[in-house]
C-alpha cells in the first residue's frame, strides 16, 4: 500500500512545495536489506556512573562491524552519529539523571536521518528504594519524550535490563536486541522500553540466517502482514509453514512458493486446527516446530451498541480463542509435531488492545486478550526456555487499513512520531527479533510497532 | 538383460482448482493458465519449489494448435524446477486418468522416481476453428509468392465460408452428440428419470459434506475468486430435479429421462496428482496416501451400435479384476465418473445382467452388484463438474486421500472413467497406511 504524501513531500517539486507551506516532511526510512551494515554510520557508547555495561556493549558492537566515535571524535562537531548507546543502569540518584542528559544534549544535534538512541537502563519494579527506583523510571519518560523530539526518522527506544542478567557472563543476552534497535530492522519501533532476563542464550553461527534448519509456523500468510512474516522468516533461513483460511488458497500458495515454503490451508478456528498443525509438523518435517506466529486475525467493527452476538463472537474466536487452543496443543510436551522446548511464540497484538478504540470493543477485546495470554503463558512455560511474546502495530499500510475511510486514514497513518504508517516489513522484522535464537531474555513482553504512536501510549 | 523389477508407485497427493461451468470465473482463462496455477498449488502444498520431477503428463481435450506443447510451457510457467520434462496426453476423457497410468508405470519400472498427471480443459476458451473452405483458402495465400496470387487464392471465397466452426461435443463418426448416444444406451437398459436423480442428489450432497467437514482443504486451491466448485448445489433435492426437462434423446418420448440436471455441465477446470516411489516420498517427508495398483483401457464398437459408446468400462473393469484375481465386490471404494447419470447407472447395471456378463464380457456368471453406500462418496462429476482431462487426476486425488483417512488397515478402490470415442479407463488403488 502507498503512503502518496510522503512520497510526494519527498519527490523533486513536493519537497519544495512542503517546505514553504511547512507541512511535515516524513523521512523515508532506513530499512533492512541482506548484507547491509548494521549503522550506516559510527555509534557513541557513553556511560552513567561506574557503567558496568559500557565495556560489553562497546565490545558487542566493536563485534559486530560498528565504528565506534572516539577520542576526537566524540567532540568533533562535524560527524554525524548513526546511533548513540547510554549505560545507564548504574543510576540510582535523581542527580544521575542529569550525567545522562550531559550525554545525550551534545549528540542530538549531530544525529544522521533514521539514527538510533538507545538508553540501557535496569528495571525500576527491581529497585526497593524509591530514589532507585524513580530515576530508573524516568528513564522512561526521557526516552519517550526523545522519541517525539527527533526528527528524520530518528528513534529512540529503552533496554530495561534484569538486575541478575548485569552480572557476569548473562550480558550475552543484551546482544539480540541492541543488534535489532540499532539495525534498521526496528525502524518503526520507538519510544519503547523492553525489558531483558537472564537467559541462556544461543548466538546464531550467522547473525543473517537466524532460523537456519528451522520450521516457523505463521497463521494468516497469505497476505498483508503475514505474507511479510513469511517473507522475512524466510531470508533469515527458516522453512515457513503458512497457515490461511481454505478459501484464501490462491494467494496463500503464492506467499508459500514465493518464500520456498509450504502452503497448508486450515481454518484457525476448526477445532481440530491444533491436532491438523501437529499432525502436518510431524508428518512433513520430522516433528520439530521452532516459532509459533500467530498472525490471522479479523475486525468486524461496529459501536458496542450495535454489536450482536455473531460479529462479537467471530472477532474474539479467531483473533483469541483459536490462539488459546492451538496452543494448548503444540504445547503439550508429549505430542509429536509441539512445539521444541527453547521453542518461539509471538502473538501479534494491536495498539487497539492497549488504547481501545470506537467501534472495535470486540477487536480490542481480543488484541488486549492476546496481552493477557502472553503474561501468563510466558510464565508457564519460563522453565521449558519457550518464550512467548506479543506485537502491537499501530497502523500499519496493509489492505485492513485501506479500507478505512480517507480522513480518519489520513490521522491514523500521522499522529506518531515518524508521521507515517508503519509498513507490513516492520512488523515482520520485529516479530523475527522476538523468534530469534539468541532472543531468549526477552518473555511476556508486547512491543509496539507503532512509531510511537499517540494511540494509547 | 533381466527384465527390471517393479516397485509401487503411491499417490502422494493432488491439487485442483475448483471446477467452473463454461462462461463463469474462468471464462477468460486458457488451459495453459489453470494447468499453471493448478501445479504451482501442488508446489506450494508440497513445498516443491525448484524441485525436479521426473516428468509430468497431462493434456486437454478441447485444445487450441498454439497448445502443442501444453504440459511443458505449464511447467514452464510454473515453481517446477525448469529441468522438469514434461509432455502431453490426450485420449478425451480419460486423459487425466491415462496420464497417471503413464506415470505410475515409469514410476513402477524405475524409470522416473516422481511424476505429476494431470489434465485441464475449458469449454469457455474452445478453440474455434476456421471452415475448411477458409482454412484452404488462407493456406494457399500464405503459400503464394505474389501479392495478385495470394488474392486471387482469396477470391474465391463464398460468404459462407467464413463463418467459423466451433467444436461440437459430437462424435465424428456418429455425428450424434455424447448426450445423444448415452440416451439411447438408457433406454435400451431402462434406466428410469427418478434412479438418475437420486445419483444426482447423492453427488451433491456428497459433495456439499466433503467440503463442509474439510475434505478438500488439502485437495483444492481456490482459482480466481472461485472457491467451491460452482456447479456445486448442495440444497438440491429429488422435487427440485423432478422439474427440469429432458435435453438429450427427446426424440424416444417418454424414454427421455436425461436433464441438464443429471448430466454433467459444460466445464472449467484443472487437475493434478503428484506420484513418486515410496522411497522418493519418504526422502521427500512426504505421505504415501495410496500405491496404484493396477489399470486397463477398453474400447467398444459404438460405431455399428453394437455397444452403447460410454459402455467400454463395463468391459475394462471385468478384465482388470480378472488380472487382479478380484471380485467387484472387494472394493471399499467404487469412483465411477459421472459423465451422465445414467452412464454409471448402466454400468452397474450391465455388471448385474447375467446375459451381458456372459454374451458381452464371457463370463459364467455376473460381476453382480455393489454396495451403493460405497460409491462416490465425495460426489462426484454431476456435482463438481467435468473439464474433461481434468476429472482424472481428480478422482485418483480424491479417492487416495479417502483411502488413507478411512480408519481400517487396507481399504481398496476402483476408479472407472469412460471415454469419447468408445473408451474407457479404469484403475485399483490401495490404501497405504
Ligand atoms: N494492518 C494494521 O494496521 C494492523 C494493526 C494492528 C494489528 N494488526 C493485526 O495484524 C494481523 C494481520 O493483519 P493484516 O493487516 O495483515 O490483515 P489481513 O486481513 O490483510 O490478513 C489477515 C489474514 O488472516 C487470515 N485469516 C483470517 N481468519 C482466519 C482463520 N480463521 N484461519 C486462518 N487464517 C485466517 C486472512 O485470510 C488473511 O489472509 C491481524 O491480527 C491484525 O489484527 C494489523
Amino acid at each position: 500500500m502507498t503512503d502518496r504524501y510522503t512520497s510526494f513531500v519527498n519527490g523533486g517539486v513536493g519537497k519544495g512545495v512542503a517546505k514553504r507551506l511547512g507541512l511535515p516532511r516524513p523521512q523515508v526510512l532506513r530499512r533492512y536489506e541482506v548484507g547491509q551494515p548494521l549503522l550506516d554510520g559510527s555509534a557513541l557508547v557513553g556511560g552513567v556512573g561506574d557503567a558496568p555495561l559500557r565495556g560489553a556493549l562497546t565490545e558487542t558492537l566493536r563485534s559486530a562491524g560498528v565504528e565506534l566515535l572516539e577520542g576526537e571524535a566524540v567532540s568533533s562537531s562535524g560527524t554525524k552519529m548513526a546511533a548513540v548507546v547510554v549505560d545507564a543502569t548504574a543510576a540510582r540518584l535523581i542527580t544521575d539523571l542529569d550525567d545522562l542528559r550531559g550525554v545525550l544534549q551534545p549528540t542530538l544535534r549531530r544525529l544522521a536521518p533514521c539514527a538510533r538512541v538507545l538508553v540501557v537502563g535496569s528495571d525500576p519494579d527491581q529497585h526497593a528504594d524509591p530514589q532507585a527506583a524513580a530515576t530508573q523510571r524516568a528513564l522512561e519518560g526521557i526516552v519517550r519524550s526523545l522519541g517525539k523530539e527527533l526528527r528524520a526518522g530518528a528513534t529512540a527506544n529503552l533496554l530495561l535490563v534484569d538486575e541478575a542478567a548485569l552480572s557476569g557472563s548473562a550480558v550475552e543476552v543484551l546482544e539480540s536486541p541492541l543488534r535489532f534497535f540499532l539495525s534498521a530492522r526496528s525502524a518503526y519501533v520507538d519510544g519503547q522500553p523492553v525489558r531483558i532476563r537472564p537467559a541462556e542464550v544461543h548466538e546464531p553461527a550467522d547473525w543473517t540466517q537466524p532460523f537456519a534448519g528451522q520450521v516457523v509456523v505463521v497463521t494468516g500468510a497469505a497476505r498483508g502482514i503475514g505474507a511479510s512474516i513469511a517473507t522475512v522468516f524466510s531470508r533469515d533461513g527458516a522453512h515457513v509453514v503458512c497457515v490461511d483460511l481454505p478459501a484464501a488458497g490462491e494467494a496463500l500458495a503464492k506467499t508459500a512458493n514465493r518464500v520456498d515454503g509450504t502452503a497448508l490451508q486450515l481454518d484457525i478456528t476448526a477445532p481440530d486446527a491444533g491436532e491438523r498443525l501437529a499432525q502436518h509438523i510431524a508428518a512433513r518435517h520430522g516433528g520439530r516446530l521452532d516459532v509459533v506466529v500467530h498472525n490471522a486475525g479479523i475486525t468486524r467493527d461496529k459501536l458496542l451498541a450495535n454489536t450482536d452476538a455473531d460479529r462479537w463472537g467471530s472477532v474474539l474466536d479467531v483473533n483469541l480463542a483459536a490462539q488459546l487452543r492451538i496452543n494448548e496443543v503444540l504445547l503439550d510436551p508429549d505430542r509429536p509435531g509441539g512445539l521444541a522446548d527453547g521453542g518461539r511464540i509471538v502473538s501479534v497484538s494491536s495498539t487497539s488492545g492497549i488504547a481501545g478504540n470506537r467501534g472495535q470493543a470486540n477487536y480490542a477485546a481480543s488484541k488486549a486478550g492476546v496481552i493477557g495470554l502472553v503474561h501468563a503463558l510466558s510464565a508457564q512455560l519460563a522453565d521449558r526456555r519457550i518464550t512467548v511474546n506479543a506485537v502491537a502495530p499501530g497502523f500499519i499500510e496493509t489492505e485492513m487499513t485501506a479500507k478505512i475511510p480517507l480522513g480518519t486514514r489520513e490521522v491514523g497513518r500521522r499522529i506518531n512520531s515518524l508521521s507515517q504508517g508503519g509498513q507490513p516489513v516492520d512488523v515482520a522484522e520485529t516479530i523475527a527479533w522476538l523468534a530469534g535464537p539468541a532472543s531468549g531474555g526477552i518473555t511476556g513482553q508486547v512491543v509496539r510497532v507503532c512509531g510511537q504512536s499517540q494511540l494509547g501510549a | 538383460m533381466a527384465p527390471p523389477a517393479t516397485r509401487s508407485a503411491v499417490v502422494v497427493g493432488g491439487n485442483r482448482i475448483p471446477f467452473a461451468r463454461a462462461g463463469g470465473p474462468y471464462a477468460h482463462a486458457s488451459n495453459q493458465d489453470m494447468l499453471t496455477v493448478t501445479l504451482d498449488g501442488l508446489v506450494a502444498r508440497f513445498g516443491l519449489t525448484g524441485e525436479r520431477i521426473g516428468e509430468v503428463a497431462a493434456g486437454a481435450v478441447l485444445k487450441h494448435s498454439r497448445d502443442f506443447n501444453l504440459t511443458r510451457e505449464a511447467v514452464l510457467g510454473s515453481r517446477l524446477s525448469p529441468h522438469t520434462p514434461a509432455y502431453d496426453v490426450q485420449q478425451a476423457c480419460g486423459t487425466g486418468l491415462e496420464a497417471a497410468i503413464l506415470v505410475a508405470g515409469k514410476i513402477a519400472l524405475g524409470q522416473i522416481d516422481s511424476g505429476i498427471a494431470g489434465g485441464a480443459d475449458t469449454a469457455s476458451d474452445a478453440p474455434i476453428a476456421v471452415n475448411e473452405g477458409l482454412r484452404r483458402a488462407l493456406l494457399d495465400a500464405s503459400h503464394a509468392r505474389s501479392t495478385v496470387d495470394k488474392l486471387k487464392a482469396l477470391a474465391g471465397l463464398r460468404p459462407g465460408q467464413v463463418v467459423p466452426e466451433t467444436p461440437r461435443n459430437a462424435e465424428p463418426r456418429t455425428g450424434l452428440s455424447m448426450g445423444e448416444h448415452q440416451a439411447r444406451t438408457a433406454a435400451e437398459w431402462q434406466i428410469g428419470r427418478e434412479e438418475q436423480d437420486a445419483l444426482t442428489v447423492a453427488s451433491h450432497h456428497h459433495l456439499a459434506a466433503a467440503y463442509d467437514r474439510g475434505f478438500f482443504d488439502d485437495l483444492v486451491t481456490p482459482y480466481l475468486g472461485l472457491t467451491r466448485d460452482q456447479n456445486l448445489r448442495p440444497d438440491t433435492s429429488l422435487e427440485k430435479l423432478a422439474r427440469l426437462k429432458p435435453v438429450f434423446g427427446k426424440d424416444l418420448g417418454d424414454a427421455a429421462t436425461m436433464t441438464a440436471g443429471n448430466s454433467t455441465p459444460l466445464s472449467d477446470g484443472a487437475s493434478a496428482v503428484l506420484l513418486a516411489s515410496e522411497n522418493w516420498a519418504a526422502e521427500h517427508s512426504l505421505p504415501a496416501l495410496a500405491r496404484f495398483v493396477d489399470a486397463e483401457t477398453a474400447a467398444v464398437d459404438y460405431v455399428h451400435g453394437a455397444e452403447g459408446l460410454l459402455m467400454a468400462p463395463a468391459y475394462a473393469v471385468p478384465r482388470l479384476l480378472a488380472r487382479q484375481g478380484l471380485s467387484l465386490q472387494d472394493f471399499d471404494y467404487y469412483e465411477i465418473h459421472e459423465a451422465f447419470a445414467s452412464t454409471v447407472l448402466t454400468t452397474l447395471a450391465a455388471w448385474q445382467s447375467e446375459q451381458f456378463c456372459r454374451e458381452r464380457l464371457g463370463l459364467d456368471a455376473p460381476l453382480g452388484s455393489i454396495d451403493r453406500d460405497k460409491l462416490n462418496v465425495n460426489g462426484s462429476s454431476l456435482a463438481v463438474g467435468h473439464p474433461f482431462a481434468a476429472t482424472g487426476a481428480r478422482i485418483v486425488a480424491t479417492l487416495a486421500k479417502e483411502l488413507h483417512d478411512q480408519p481400517g488397515e487396507t481399504g481398496r478402490g476402483l476408479i472407472s472413467i469412460c471415454a469419447a470415442g468408445g473408451q474407457g479407463v479404469v484403475a485399483i488403488l490401495e490404501a497405504v497406511k
